[in-house]
């Protein structure tokens, strides 16, 4: 089972993660949790929340970065879902050994991530606290999946995106 | 005794106790030594107003009576258990000490052996009238004085009934009447159908009663029943007010308990005063003009032997240091038990002619002197620990939430407290519910919620919270002006049926005030609007900013929520601005919006 964690607050209005997700909605043994959908008021139901993780082999966190970093209530998962006793500490094992992939959509460019870039530094500098998140509940961390520009990029850039999210989960389905 | 006379000999007694009581406490005298003195007044050594103390005295021991029913109410089983070490052991060393060295004194002044036993038993008994009521004054019930004394009360009302009944098998004369034996057995026979009546039949049957919901006839009842057992008791010869003190202790945990109180408390209070008018109406100033050194020298000596051995007794007692002259003080008087017994010995003619009056004269002089020596006591010895307290000694087993009305809407709150481990108690008026309701946990009581002396009762003045439950919006307001009155310091959490009830509350400064249908009408909102496709969050984004709005619109207008002209206009205002801020939404969510971060306003180049 694959689980992916959909954090986005106005998917009616999105473009570039709405896309993303419509590749892979159809596809077996997966499910979609949206996390804005799910708890409107932030009270995350923990327990649904972990019985979701415990039975996926892969673990998806898809969401816009939103200053440098997950939106709030994605923020707010990773409080209190993965706690003590679950991901991490004693009894903690059960994140032990499962992938981790991290699916984000940026507003700037490859250019606004450079050292002269609106955002001054490279998107690889903001990659660590996020991965270290995963790595830190023994998660096996892929290698992300970016879009940058996620405003400008074509339509056929972002299908091209797309594929290649449907692709690799597909191949971690099997 | 014509009608017209009971009358006027009532409108005596409240005349000489509303002119003398006021006085008396305004002196800080205490209210029994008013009451004593009004007694004095109109007795026959004074105007001479009223026809028979004796007859008022016996009416007027009901107040007595119901005095101990409301003391029996506040301790249940579990508690008394706990005070039987008290009672006995300390009821027995109180006796004992006091009454031995009064048989020797009577003995050494060549009264006869029977008669002097008598009259030293019967003299080392307090009055719980006195005591009692005074301690109720002087807050003392929950201190360690309060227990001990009480607990010595409660052990000489039992000693009352052997007394009694064996005070006429001493007489040498044959004596019309039961056997020893027989006595005891009825005295047995009555107890036991007390317990079986408090256990079995009263709370059916104050449920009924209470199901009516005619106030009157709940009172109606509940003094029905006193009187009642109180009489039972009486007609087998034990004491009406250890009757009624067991009826009391059988109801303690009766939801109806606080309802029960509220009720009998202004009964008692009258008819405690006029007991104490009565008392003061028998004393027989007669026999105080015509042999003053005999009355005096008595009185010295019967005050001076139980005020020493009282003291002495204190410490062994476990009163603590700074209470034991109090302690002597409130209990050194000759209680009216003495008068009872003093009655049937003369009539058992165990008690020699002079000495009955006497006797009574003394003892009633002793209840007279309880306040002087309260005064002289505080005169010379509080002024060094006035400010302390043995604070570990209070007791406080209140809830710190009350919740008034337990409908839809308040058991909602009831149980998410319960919940989270917080008990409250719960004030209603319907008798279906209660039941239930203390099953689990919830310290339920039966009653109008907007009398004080229920509140009270309930523990308002230590309650950090008061839940406003109450559907019925007057009778709400109405509570809520009792609370800020009487409790200033407790947080007021209310319902408010709908806008207008809102500002009454807000009005009079009630901090949180919900009305009742306005988050459940969002939410509903909120669903419609997530049902049209609105995404969920968005949905509850714009609920929220709808409550801020309406809520922000509500307290702009308090001011002006006298005037009705400004209040529709600001109705309309709050209207359009409502439709100019949905449009703004409309339109930054539209344009851009939360796209529109990736392109600052400000600019790095
Ligand atoms: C509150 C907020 C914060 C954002 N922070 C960043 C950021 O730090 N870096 C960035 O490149 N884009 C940022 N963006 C832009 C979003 O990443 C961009 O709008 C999103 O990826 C577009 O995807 P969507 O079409 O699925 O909404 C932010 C947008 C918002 C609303």
């Amino acid at each position: 089972m694959i689980t992916v964690l959909f954090a986005h607050p106005y998917p009616d209005r999105s473009r570039a993660n709405s896309r993303l997700l419509k590749a892979i909605s159809d596809l077996d043994q997966l499910e979609i949790r949206s996390l804005y959908e799910r708890y409107p008021t932030f009270d995350i139901d923990v327990e649904a929340e972990q019985t979701a993780l415990r039975v996926s082999h892969t673990i998806v966190w898809q969401h816009p970065m939103y200053w440098y970093s997950v939106p709030g209530l994605l923020k707010h998962w990773f409080d209190k879902v993965l706690v003590r006793g679950f991901a991490y500490g004693e009894g903690g094992v059960h994140l032990l050994g499962k992938r981790c992939l991290w699916v984000t959509t940026t507003g700037g460019d490859l250019t606004a991530f450079t050292s002269g870039g609106l955002h001054a530094h490279s998107f690889s500098s903001f990659v660590p606290a996020i991965e270290q998140t995963a790595r830190f509940c023994g998660m096996e961390w892929l290698a992300p999946i970016i879009v940058h520009g996620a405003h400008k990029i074509s339509d056929a850039a972002l299908d091209n995106h797309a594929l290649n999210y449907r692709n690799l989960l597909q191949s971690l389905g099997r | 005794m014509g009608e017209g006379s009971l009358v006027v000999d009532n409108l005596v007694y409240l005349t000489a106790a509303v002119i003398c009581v006021p006085i008396a406490a305004r002196l800080k005298l205490g209210s029994v030594l008013g009451y004593l003195a009004a007694g004095c007044i109109i007795g026959p050594f004074g105007l001479d107003l009223t026809k028979d103390p004796q007859a008022t005295l016996h009416f007027a021991e009901f107040g007595v009576v119901l005095m101990l029913f409301v003391i029996g109410l506040e301790l249940d089983i579990k508690h008394l258990m706990k005070l039987r070490r008290p009672i006995f052991r300390g009821g027995t060393v109180q006796m004992l000490a006091c009454s031995i060295p009064l048989f020797v004194f009577f003995f050494v002044i060549r009264l006869p052996w029977e008669a002097a036993l008598v009259a030293s038993i019967a003299l080392g008994l307090s009055s719980t009238a006195v005591a009692m009521q005074t301690m109720a004054e002087r807050k003392l019930a929950n201190t360690g004085l309060g227990k001990t004394g009480f607990a010595l009360l409660l052990f000489q009302d039992i000693a009352a009934i052997p007394l009694i009944a064996v005070v006429p098998m001493m007489a040498s004369a044959e004596v019309s009447g039961d056997s020893g034996w027989l006595v005891a057995g009825k005295a047995l026979a009555a107890v036991v159908l007390v317990v079986l009546i408090g256990r079995f039949l009263t709370r059916p049957l104050l449920r009924i009663v209470a199901q009516t919901g005619l106030r009157e006839i709940f009172m109606g009842f509940t003094l029905l029943l006193v009187l009642g057992i109180a009489l039972l008791m009486a007609a087998s010869g034990v004491s009406m007010a250890l009757g009624a003190f067991l009826a009391g202790v059988l109801l303690a945990s009766s939801e109806y308990r606080h309802a029960l109180e509220t009720d009998i408390q202004p009964f008692k209070g009258l008819l405690m005063g006029l007991f104490f008018i009565a008392v003061g109406m028998s004393i027989d100033f007669g026999l105080l003009i015509e042999q003053p050194l005999v009355v005096l020298g008595l009185l010295g000596a019967f005050s001076f032997i139980k005020l020493g051995m009282l003291r002495w007794i204190a410490g062994p007692l476990e009163i603590p240091a700074k209470q034991r002259w109090l302690f002597a003080a409130l209990l050194a008087q000759g209680g009216e038990f003495a008068f009872v017994v003093f009655g049937v010995a003369r009539t058992a003619s165990v008690l020699p002619a002079p000495w009955d009056g006497l006797l009574t004269l003394t003892v009633a002089l002793s209840m007279a002197l309880t306040p002087v020596w309260l005064i002289a006591h505080d005169r010379f010895l509080t002024k060094r620990n006035e400010n302390q307290r043995d604070a570990d000694t209070i007791e406080d087993d209140s809830a710190s939430v009350i919740i008034a009305g337990f409908g839809r809407f308040g058991q909602i709150v009831g149980r998410l407290l319960l919940a989270s481990g917080v008990k409250a108690t719960v004030l209603d008026h319907d008798p279906d519910q209660i039941d239930l309701l203390r099953k689990f946990g919830f310290r339920v009581y039966y009653g109008d919620a907007t009398r004080l002396d229920l509140l009270h009762a309930a523990g308002a003045a230590k309650a950090k919270v008061f839940v406003l439950a109450i559907d019925d919006p007057d009778t709400s307001v109405a509570l809520v002006d009792t609370l800020l009155e009487a409790f200033p310091g407790l947080k007021i959490v209310a319902r408010a049926r709908n806008v207008p009830h809102y500002y009454e509350l807000r009005n009079r400064g009630v901090d949180i005030v919900e009305r009742e249908t306005f988050e459940s009408a969002l939410v509903v909102g909120r669903a419609a609007l997530s049902a049209l496709g609105v995404g969920k969050y968005e949905a509850n984004e714009r609920a929220n900013r709808f409550r801020r709005m309406n809520i922000g619109m509500l307290e702009r207008m308090l001011p002006h929520m006298a005037d009705e002209k400004r209040r529709v206009e600001m109705a309309k205002n709050a209207m359009n601005e409502l439709e100019r801020q949905f449009a703004h939404d409309m339109r930054t969510l539209s344009e851009h919006g939360d796209l529109s971060w990736h392109n600052p306003t400000y600019s790095r180049d």
